[in-house]
């Protein structure tokens, strides 16, 4: 019975606290740079995308609204021929972005993307590739994958050593 | 069988199995990279360690290599063992330091075996701290992709390529860590098998250049059961689909037909449904003027009233046609206006070989019968191209003799290099009859070389040795006596000899021959003898069960007025009459209604088109060369406009008024339908389950479990999801919802199981590994052979051609000859231009050298091409290949005289 | 001026307050949970964001008002009617001011308590009418919790009655002028209160709804207006108490001089609404069977407890009784 009236004392007490309500739009509220937001496509140091159609991000994602399509170009570097977020579906967990074996896709600290048609949370290629490289800076994939592409040839990337000559038996 | 203990637990393993072998079939987790089922082991990966204990007293044990050690009575062996655990992961851990870092834009990620091992032995931390070996990768061909540096040197590419399938051209470069698998020079890899790479290649080093160029990973590739219909094998196939396209054809396990191997024909054909220039949508000829596209129910309404306004109608099937197909034809038009769409000698030359298959004894040899066989006479056929599969398993069977060897000295077959190494290169006899040479001849200890007639002469001798018993041989013989002689010895002597023929000359003699050579042998007390057929197309023997009319009696229908409307289906008529008929046809023809899945010359002349959709995009039944009555069904919805011929046939019938409702709206109920028309035909509702089969009240998946995208793929159109295709025709549904457990072995529609995201996972579908499929390989066979129907025939007398006259007989491609396949750019690249074959001497006589070019008339038509020189060839015969796409003449009626034009 | 037609006029203008009332109330009660729980509620829609009533009018009229299939139709749509029409009724004996009330019943508490009793008819037939098991279960808590509180919120307000010596409501009132009821009746005013709270089944006595438990319990399957109207009558309901208590224990319009009656009897009334939301705010839900355990065990003892001390207290002192 006290332990009633106390509750209630105390919960009146609370009418003449701060409020912590925080009038967004007009004020808006910090988002750390590892929000979960809206999510982009970034390019790798050299202006190239990132995104090398691995589809691991499709597999990752639980309400499986990520959907891409391989394509090559001439030089063999493969990209997403389209790459399409219906952000309708997207639940913003983020498992795209730790599936994502060459930062090619980003969460960002942006959440203000309310339409009024949902047809338009459909998200295609173009818009979401960005410019730079987001979060992550410096990390180029190919420069450590195997594969040969366009400029660089076997055994250029990173701790590579120089392509065998099967026709040699020296050891 | 065997008592195993694993890990304390016992097992009924095969005594002939090795440890690896019984570990997987009891279900176990076992790590293995060089050991194949169908290649056997060689021990070079070090993968499969295992503890072995002497006996239970025995607490040391020792490591074993599982693959290596052959499956004893009471034998003690631990998986879990702490030390043989650490072995296998620092394996991979040494198979890892040059692996780069490559999985995301390598094709073989999500089903790469070695993706899958590594998981499996817990690596997952790289110590090795120095760089990374590289190697350039080679150009080899349309069909598959190189990349090198994946290599963990298994040697599995090398021993399927030219151990198995008897390849020359790749092979195991430079040593010690630098070991390269490839070509000595950059260029296409010759061997029609070299698809198969992309399977056996545990790796990504080998892969699917056709899937390249439009790639989506295993996850998200919706797949049905297919059949191949590139020959008339009917090897079983997965056909994978994204996208609304057909993306890759994977091999699906057949234990009797086949097995883990596909050919290349099969593997790269399925883009003819990807053709540029694929007709998709129904066209009329009254509204191509204004360029505007009809919608599909105005053109079935079009038809609808040709069809009523016709003074009588006619239709042609074809034997590349599903059996259901043909069936809705010919309920359309009677069975006195149906024809399976093949000319009247070809007809003839079928129904002697449906003949000879029913009389076979224990039925017609499947494919894995012929690799079991131990003598093989080859009589007219030229299997390496025209039934690929069926040249792969003579490749195996003339192994048999190795592996009895080996028994012999009691190695087990699966030990691989020491059969082949006891061996020493001996062979089996396989003794083949083509007037051509052949790929098969490097394997093969006599090639008769020459005229159809002279091959139905050796065949009939040969059945004539067998009968008399007399192996002794005498100077008197002519030279064909003494090599009949010489392969009826062969024969008699195996255990399970072998008769192989088929329709590719077009000559019923030597089919009759191969009957009486399987009778004589059968007389002869050789109840294990087998004969293999192998006919045309694809459905071939199946379209010839309908029992239609010859396509001869159609046109002269059509040309006595007494039909003056045709449906065509699937059928390119400018392939199967003389140009000239085909013309004379089309112009008494008051309509035409073409239906089909590839832009044939046919089309451009119809009044009506309507586009069917391809084997992946359709259901329906096949009836193989060894008369297995097969079912397919589509991997993907097709189209709106597109679909199978059959219910396009339904379609019809409703709108010309022949009936209310679509007389077959589903699979099960033409099917149905069919088997009380032609009771020969009613055993294939068997072969397949039907629509209404469930699994606890579950359809069965099309889709794997981790398919991605399914709130995106459409969304571009509506976000707005909608619901996925009902499939009233097979008890599978177009999502990965449904069951998850193992569906019947005709429902597979991906080889999946948890940790086995490879192809590998196939393991897990067999009843034992490298055995049968669980719950029995599917399809039904029909004929169970031992029906006398036909009366024996004998050898032509009609004489030889004149020496001054050529003889033109039919030589077949194994990419180019094949209709379909010749619409998928891969396939397309590696077809030869049109030239003419022929020795030397005739060359001489000829005035003509290699590379010459030459006009023959052949009939009425004339045909220009190359002269190529042909080593084995006889005087006076030229060989013409046939069915290429290239040419002007698509239609010559071989053999057939041939003169040379000025 | 004519007294039917006075009548008429003061019908129309307590109606018209009453209705408009509970929509304000819509609003108050959002700041007002707002507050306590460190918020600020709504405060875009206009001034205040006063205008979130409109909206929320306008919202509730245009929503699609479905009726399932597998409900009891004719019932269904008469049992959002029931409430409104019983809680609305009841609000004929209030006495908002001298000469401020439809009918000046001298049997006005009787008739207040009689019509709440109906009251309990619209969540029960919602309950049931809507066949669907989360609506059953709340019309079924309904019924206990009515039948269970209704016995000792009759019985707490006869020590009222004893001391008032009459049932008109008017009389209570300005027998109230010496002294507010709540000071001999506290113990009944506690009573009331609560088997009021439970009567309107509002927080913390909302079983009946207890959507973590029940979806929205007896009104689950309601929507649109149908929904609105259990929503406005729960809003009167809450009214509805708050003015008995008022009538009852605090002496209805009584106050200072200064103050115009009707806006004292209001501003009463209102210090209770808030402190109901304060309730609300402040207190859980007790369990289902504690409720009822307390009402039987506790309250209802109490309530004959105070009865008796009341009666025997009123037959010592002899207090003069009217008429």
């Amino acid at each position: 019975m006290f332990s009633i009236i106390k509750s209630l004392w105390l919960v009146f007490l609370h009418l003449f606290r701060k409020k912590a309500t925080i009038q967004y739009p007009e004020e808006k509220a910090y988002l750390a740079p590892r929000y979960r937001g809206r999510i982009v496509l970034s390019r790798d140091p050299d202006g190239e995308e990132r995104c090398v159609a691995c589809y691991l991000c499709a597999a990752a994602c639980p309400v499986e609204c990520i959907s891409l399509d391989a394509a090559e170009r001439e030089d063999g570097r493969r990209y997403p021929g389209f790459f399409r977020i219906n952000f309708s579906r997207c639940i913003y967990c983020g498992f795209c972005e730790e599936a994502c074996p060459t930062y090619a896709i980003q969460l960002i600290p942006d959440f203000e993307m309310g339409e009024y048609n949902r047809q338009n949370l459909v998200y295609e290629k173009e818009d979401l590739l960005i410019d730079g490289e987001g979060k992550y800076h410096g990390y180029n994939f190919y420069k450590v994958a195997g594969l040969a592409l366009g400029n660089k040839a076997k055994g250029e990337a990173q701790n590579e050593s120089p392509p065998v000559d099967p026709k040699s038996l020296m050891p | 069988m065997a008592t195993l203990h694993i890990d304390g637990k016992t097992y009924e393993a095969d005594p002939s199995k090795n440890l690896l072998e019984a570990a997987l079939s009891a279900g176990l987790d076992l790590p293995y990279f060089c050991w194949h089922p169908a290649l056997g082991s060689v021990g070079a990966c070090r993968q499969c360690a295992v503890r072995q204990y002497r006996d239970e007293n025995d607490k040391n044990g020792q490591i074993v290599m599982a693959c290596m050690v052959p499956v004893t009575d009471g034998a003690r062996i631990s998986i879990a063992d702490p030390e043989a655990t650490e072995f296998r992961s620092s394996v991979v851990e040494w198979l890892m330091t040059n692996h780069p870092h490559d999985c995301p834009v390598c094709d073989e990620g999500g089903e790469c075996h070695l993706q899958d091992m590594t998981v499996m032995t817990g690596h997952c931390s790289r110590s090795f701290r120095f760089k990374k070996r590289t190697f350039e990768n080679q150009y080899l061909g349309p069909f598959l992709n190189h990349e090198m540096n994946r290599c963990i040197q298994c040697y599995r590419c090398v021993r399927f390529y030219n151990d198995y399938a008897g390849g020359h051209d790749l092979g195991a470069f430079a040593s010690h860590n630098h070991v390269y698998f490839g070509r000595h020079e950059e260029g296409v890899l010759e061997s029609e098998f070299s698809g198969n790479l992309a399977e056996v290649c545990p790796t990504g080093v080998f892969t699917d250049k056709t899937l390249k160029g439009h790639y989506s990973r295993k996850w998200d590739m919706q797949s049905a059961p297919s059949i191949c219909n590139h020959c008339s094998v009917g090897c079983n196939t997965i056909a994978s689909s994204r996208y609304g396209a057909v993306r890759r054809i994977l091999n699906r396990y057949h234990h009797d037909i086949n097995g883990y191997f596909l050919c290349d024909r099969g593997r790269y054909g399925y883009e003819h449904g990807n053709h540029p220039d694929r007709p998709s949508r129904p066209r009329l000829r009254s509204t191509k003027q204004s360029g505007l596209e009809p919608e599909t129910t105005e053109v079935l309404a079009a038809i609808g009233s040709f069809l009523n306004e016709a003074r009588g109608i006619a239709a042609i099937g074809s034997p590349r046609a599903s059996l259901e197909s043909n069936y809705a034809l010919q309920a359309l038009a009677g069975r006195e206006a149906f024809s399976i769409g093949i000319a009247e000698a070809s007809s003839a030359v079928l129904d002697a070989l449906v003949a000879a298959l029913r009389e076979a004894p224990g039925g017609p040899a499947s494919v894995r019968d012929i690799e079991h066989s131990d003598a093989v006479f080859v009589l007219g056929e030229d299997p390496s191209n025209t039934a690929p599969r069926i040249a792969l398993a003579l490749r195996q069977s003339v192994r048999q003799v190795s592996i009895k060897h080996a028994a012999a000295h009691r190695i087990p077959r699966w030990h691989d290099r020491a059969v082949r190494d006891l061996a020493q290169g001996r062979k089996g006899p396989l003794h083949s009859a083509w007037p051509a040479q052949t790929r098969l001849d490097e394997i093969s200890k006599s090639a008769f070389c020459e005229s159809p007639n002279a091959i139905a002469k050796l065949g009939f001798a040969v059945a004539q040795c067998i009968g008399e018993d007399s192996s002794s041989s005498s100077s008197a013989d002519s030279p064909l006596q003494k090599q009949a002689k010489a392969i009826a010895a062969d024969l008699l002597e195996a255990e399970q000899p072998l008769v192989v023929t088929g329709t590719a000359l077009e000559s019923e003699a030597i089919i009759d021959a191969a009957r009486a050579v399987v009778s004589a042998l059968a007389k002869a007390g050789k109840s294990t003898v087998r004969l293999a057929g192998i006919a045309a197309e694809a459905n071939s023997i199946g379209a010839h069960l309908l029992q239609g009319q010859a396509l001869e009696s159609i046109v002269a229908k059509v040309m006595n007025g007494e039909c003056d409307t045709l449906i065509v289906a699937e059928n390119d008529l400018y392939r199967r009459l003389p140009h000239a008929t085909v013309d004379a046809l089309l112009d008494k023809l008051s309509k035409l209604i073409v239906i089909d899945c590839i832009p044939s010359s046919l089309t451009r002349h119809a009044d009506a088109f309507l586009p069917a959709a391809t084997i992946a995009e359709s259901d329906g039944s096949l009836i193989n060369c060894e008369g297995r009555g097969q079912r397919f069904f589509q991997a993907l919805s097709p189209k709106e406009n597109l679909h199978a011929t059959w219910d396009w046939v339904g379609r019809i019938q409703v709108e010309c008024q022949r009936s209310d409702t679509n007389p077959w709206p589903d699979l099960d109920t033409i099917l149905a339908k069919m088997a009380a028309d032609c009771p020969e035909l009613a055993g294939i509702r068997e072969a397949a389950p039907g629509a209404g089969f469930r699994i606890h009240n579950q359809k069965i998946p099309r889709s794997p479990r981790r398919f991605s995208g399914r709130t995106s793929i459409l969304a571009h159109e509506s976000v707005h999801e909608p619901k996925p295709p009902e499939d009233k025709d097979a008890a599978m549904s177009f999502s990965m919802e449904g069951s998850a457990l193992q569906p019947p072995a005709a429902l597979v529609s991906h080889y999946w199981s948890p940790g086995w995201n490879s192809a590998q996972a196939l393991n897990k579908f067999q009843e034992e590994v490298g055995g049968p499929n669980r719950g029995g390989p599917p399809g039904l066979r029909l004929f169970p052979g031992g029906q006398n129907g036909r009366p024996h025939g004998s050898p032509s007398t009609e004489s030889a051609a004149t020496p001054d006259q050529l003889l033109a007989i039919p030589l077949y491609q194994v990419f180019g000859s094949d209709e379909l396949s010749n619409h998928s750019a891969a396939v397309r690249e590696r077809s030869e231009p049109l030239a003419f074959s022929l020795s030397a001497k005739t060359a001489d006589r000829l005035g003509l050298a290699d590379g010459d070019s030459l006009s023959l008339r052949i009939g009425e038509q004339k045909l220009t091409a190359t002269v190529r020189l042909d080593p084995v060839m006889s005087e006076n015969l030229i060989g013409i290949p046939v069915g290429l796409s290239d040419t002007p003449v698509t239609y010559l009626p071989l053999p057939a005289q041939a003169n040379v034009c000025e | 001026m004519n007294p039917t037609v006075q009548t008429l006029l003061i019908t129309l203008v307590i109606l018209f307050t009453l209705l408009n009332f509970a929509g304000v109330l819509i609003w108050v009660e959002r700041r007002v949970l707002a507050l306590l729980q460190d918020r600020l509620g709504p405060n875009r829609a206009g001034p205040f964001g006063l205008f979130i009533i409109v909206a929320d009018i306008i919202k509730i009229f245009t929503k699609e008002d479905w009726v399932p299939p597998f409900a009891d139709r004719k019932l269904f749509i008469l049992a959002p009617a029931i409430i409104l029409f019983t809680v609305l009724l009841s609000f004929t004996v209030v006495p908002f001011a001298p000469g401020i009330v439809v009918l000046d019943l001298n049997v006005g508490l009787l008739f207040f308590l009689g019509l709440s009793s109906m009251g309990i008819y619209s969540t029960v037939l919602a309950g049931w009418a809507s066949n669907s098991k989360y609506a059953l279960i709340g019309g079924l808590r309904m019924s206990a919790q009515m039948f269970s509180y209704e016995v000792f919120m009759g019985l707490s307000l006869m020590g009222v009655v004893i001391l008032a010596g009459s049932l008109n409501l008017t009389q209570i009132v300005e027998v109230q002028r010496g002294m507010w009821f709540i000071i001999p009746q506290f113990l009944g005013f506690l009573i009331f209160m609560i088997a009021g709270l439970a009567e309107t089944h509002r927080m913390p006595f909302d079983l009946p709804e207890a959507e973590s438990e029940l979806v929205a319990g007896f009104h689950s399957e309601y929507s649109s207006m149908k929904f609105g109207m259990f929503f406005v009558g729960e809003y009167i309901g809450l009214t509805l108490i708050s003015a008995m208590i008022v009538t009852l224990f605090f002496g209805g319009w009584l106050g200072p001089a200064w103050l115009p009656a009707p806006i004292c009897f209001f501003l009463k009334t209102f210090a209770f609404i808030l402190f109901f939301i304060l309730l609300r705010a402040a207190l859980p839900r007790p369990r289902y069977d504690q409720l009822l355990s307390w009402g039987w065990k506790y309250l209802l003892p109490l309530a004959l407890i105070n009865l008796i001390v009341t009666g025997a207290i009123v037959l010592m002192t002899g207090n003069p009784q009217p008429n």
